[in-house]
C-alpha cells in the first residue's frame, strides 16, 4: 500500500474511533435518561405527592414528606448561600479587582467547587449536629449552602467582570459612591448572568445526597420543623433503592425522575438565559 | 484599576461586608481542615499516621481501624474509571471540535453537559438496578471466559460475577466523569489558533495528523488539567459507587469482588459509629480524603492556569 493510502487509512480509522467515542457518550446519556424516564413514569401517581409514607405492604403511600422537606432544605440553603456567594463575588470583581487576594480566593473557590461533598457533611456533623445532639434540617441546609457558596461566588465574579468599565466610570462621573454604582449599575448589567449562576448552583445542590446523610438525616413522618430531622428526596431514594421492597423501588425511581427533570430544566434554563443575554454581542 | 473612593461611610460598610463574604471561602477551607483534624485527633493518637494508612484492620468490635482497605478501594476504582473515561472523553472532544458538522456541535456539547448535570445518586441507582444485572449476566461472564482465561489476568477476574463489585462501580464512575474531562478538553482544543491548524492543512496533512501533531501538543496542558480534575472528582464521589461497591473491608485482587472506598465507608458507617474511636477513625478517613482531593484539585488548577496563561500571551 502506498504511503498516501496508509495515511488516509490511519486518518479514517482515527476519526471513526473518535466518532464512536462520541456515540458511546451519547449512548449512556440516552440509556440513563431513558431508564429513569421509563421506570419513573410508570411509578408516578398523584398519591406520591399528597400522601406520606406508609409501612411496606400497605398500598397507596407517597413521599409528600420528602418533597416538602427537600424544598425546605434547598430553599434555606439558597437563602444562606446565595447572598454570601453574590457579595463575595462582588468583592473579588469590584473592591479587590486585580489584587493578589482576589486571585487567590478565586482559585481556592474553584478548588472548593469540586471538594468531596461527603467531607462537607462530616464537617457539619462535627460543628452543628454533635454540639446540638441531634440531626436537623438546618444542618443539612448549611451543608448545602457551603457547597453553593463557591459556585455562586465564581459565576458572580465572572459576570461582574463582563460589565464594561466605561459604564462604571460614567456613573462615577455623576458623583455616585462605589456601593451605589455596584448596586444600581453593575448588578443591573450582570443580573442575567448572576441569575444563571444561582440557578446552576441550585441545580448543583438539589441532587446532593452525601452531605445530607448525616446532617438532616431522614424522617418517615411529615415534618417542617427545621430543628429536627427532615426528610429529603435524595436520602429517601438512597434508603428506598437499597431496601428490599418493590414498592420502595418504584417510589425511588419516581423521585429520581422528579429530581432529574428539575435539574435538567434548571440547567437548560440557565443556558438559555446566558445565550439570550450574551450571544447578541 | 484603582477605584478606591472610600470616603463614604456606607461604602466602607458595604466593602467590609463583601470582603467578609469572600473570605468565607478561606474560613471554610481552614475550618474544615481544623475541625476534621480536631475530631480525628483521638484516632491519630492511637493509630499514628503511617500505621493507620498501612493497616488493613477495620474491626469495630475490637476497635482496631486502618485506612489501607479504603485507600486501596478508592485508588483502584478511581484508576479503572479514568482508564474508561479518558480515551472516550478525548475522542468526544476531538469529535465535537474537529469532526462534527457545525449544526451538530452545539447539541452534542449540550448533551455532554447534561450528562454532567445528572446527580450522582441517579447514576448510583441506575447502576444498581440496570447496570449491575447486565454486568453480572452478560459482560462479566464474557470477560471471564475470554481474557479471564489468560494467565496472570485470570487473577483479576476470579470469583463469581455478582455485579456488585469493583468493575461495575468503576464503570459507573467512568461514565460519570467522561463529561468533566470531555468539556475541559474541548475548551482547550478550541484554544488552538486556527492559523496554525490551517498551515498544517496547507502542507497536506490529514485531519487526524492535524489533531495528533498540532491540536494535541498545543492543548496538552489543558487536557492534562482536565484529566487531573476528573481524578479529583472521582476520588470524592460517593453516591455513584455507594450502591454497587458492597462495603467490604478487604484488599482483593479480583475486580469481581466487593470493596470499600473512603466515601462509601463514610456514607455507610457514619451514623452507625457507636464508639468514640470508631467515629474518630471515620473523621480521620474524611481528613485523608479532604487532603488528597485538595492536593489533586490544586495540581489540576495549576495546569489549567498554566494552559490559560500560555494562550493569553
Amino acid at each position: 500500500m502506498s504511503r498516501e493510502n496508509l495515511r488516509k487509512m490511519e486518518n479514517f480509522i482515527a476519526l471513526a474511533l473518535c466518532t464512536l467515542a462520541a456515540m458511546f457518550g451519547l449512548f449512556w446519556l440516552i440509556f440513563i435518561l431513558g431508564d429513569v424516564l421509563r421506570h419513573g413514569i410508570s411509578a408516578l401517581n398523584i398519591s406520591l405527592f399528597v400522601n406520606d409514607p406508609v409501612p411496606p405492604g400497605i398500598e397507596g403511600g407517597g413521599l409528600r414528606n420528602a418533597f416538602v422537606g427537600h424544598l425546605l432544605i434547598t430553599s434555606c440553603a439558597t437563602l444562606i448561600g446565595v447572598p454570601i456567594g453574590v457579595l463575595g463575588g462582588t468583592f473579588l470583581a469590584e473592591y479587590a479587582r486585580g489584587r493578589k487576594i482576589a486571585r487567590a480566593i478565586s482559585v481556592l473557590s474553584d478548588i472548593m467547587v469540586s471538594i468531596p461533598s461527603i467531607v462537607v457533611g462530616a464537617f457539619i456533623y462535627a460543628v452543628i449536629v454533635k454540639p446540638f445532639g441531634h440531626f436537623s434540617g438546618w444542618a443539612g441546609a448549611v451543608a448545602l449552602a457551603i457547597i453553593m457558596i463557591p459556585v455562586v461566588l465564581r459565576t458572580t465574579e465572572d459576570m461582574l467582570s463582563l460589565v464594561p468599565l466605561t459604564l462604571r466610570e460614567a456613573a462615577f462621573a455623576l458623583g455616585a459612591p462605589y456601593y451605589k454604582v455596584i448596586i444600581q449599575i453593575v448588578y443591573r448589567g450582570a443580573a442575567a448572568g448572576i441569575l444563571t449562576g444561582i440557578l446552576l448552583s441550585i441545580g448543583r445542590v438539589v441532587g446532593e445526597t452525601a452531605p445530607l446523610l448525616f446532617t438532616s438525616f431522614n424522617n418517615s413522618f411529615f415534618s417542617v420543623n427545621m430543628n429536627g430531622p427532615v426528610s429529603s428526596l435524595t436520602v429517601t431514594v438512597f434508603q428506598y433503592a437499597m431496601g428490599p421492597y418493590d414498592t420502595w423501588h418504584a417510589q425511588a425511581w419516581a423521585a429520581s425522575l422528579m429530581i432529574t427533570i428539575f435539574i435538567l430544566l434548571l440547567t437548560i434554563l440557565g443556558r438559555l438565559i446566558l445565550k439570550w443575554r450574551y450571544s447578541k454581542r | 484599576m484603582a477605584i478606591s473612593l472610600k470616603k463614604n461611610p456606607v461604602d466602607m460598610i458595604f466593602s467590609f461586608i463583601t470582603a467578609v463574604a469572600s473570605l468565607s471561602v478561606l474560613i471554610l477551607i481552614a475550618g474544615i481542615l481544623y475541625v476534621l483534624f480536631l475530631e480525628s485527633s483521638l484516632a491519630i493518637k492511637k493509630f499514628g499516621v503511617l500505621q493507620f494508612i498501612a493497616s488493613t484492620d477495620w474491626d469495630p468490635v475490637k476497635r482496631l481501624f486502618g485506612a489501607a482497605t479504603n485507600l486501596y478501594g478508592t485508588a483502584i476504582t478511581t484508576m479503572l474509571s479514568l482508564l474508561i473515561a479518558i480515551p472516550v472523553a478525548i475522542g468526544i472532544a476531538i469529535f465535537v471540535t474537529e469532526i462534527a458538522p457545525n449544526f451538530l456541535k452545539g447539541p452534542i456539547g449540550i448533551a455532554i453537559e447534561l450528562l454532567a448535570a445528572i446527580p450522582s445518586i441517579i447514576y448510583g441507582m441506575w447502576g444498581l438496578f440496570t447496570l449491575a444485572p447486565i454486568m453480572s449476566n452478560y459482560i462479566e461472564p464474557a470477560l471471564k471466559s475470554t481474557i479471564g482465561k489468560l494467565p496472570l489476568i485470570s487473577i483479576l477476574f476470579a470469583g463469581t460475577p455478582l455485579g456488585i463489585d469493583i468493575l461495575t462501580a468503576s464503570t459507573i464512575l467512568g461514565i460519570m466523569i467522561i463529561p468533566f474531562t470531555a468539556s475541559v478538553s474541548r475548551d482547550s482544543f478550541n484554544l488552538t489558533p486556527s492559523v496554525v491548524k490551517e498551515s498544517a492543512y496547507a502542507l497536506g496533512a490529514t485531519k487526524w495528523e492535524v489533531v495528533k501533531s498540532v491540536v494535541l501538543p498545543y492543548s496538552k496542558l489543558g487536557v492534562f488539567g482536565g484529566i487531573v480534575l476528573s481524578l479529583g472528582r472521582a476520588l470524592g464521589e460517593t453516591m455513584a459507587v455507594a450502591f454497587v461497591l458492597g462495603n467490604n473491608h478487604q484488599i482483593t485482587t479480583s475486580l469481581l469482588d466487593a470493596a470499600a472506598t473512603i466515601t462509601v465507608t463514610l456514607a455507610n458507617e457514619f451514623t452507625e459509629a457507636d464508639t468514640d474511636i470508631y467515629l474518630s477513625s471515620l473523621f480521620y478517613l474524611a481528613l485523608l480524603l479532604f487532603v488528597m482531593s485538595f492536593i489533586t484539585l490544586s495540581i489540576a488548577k495549576f495546569f489549567l492556569i498554566r494552559a490559560e496563561r500560555k494562550f493569553s500571551r
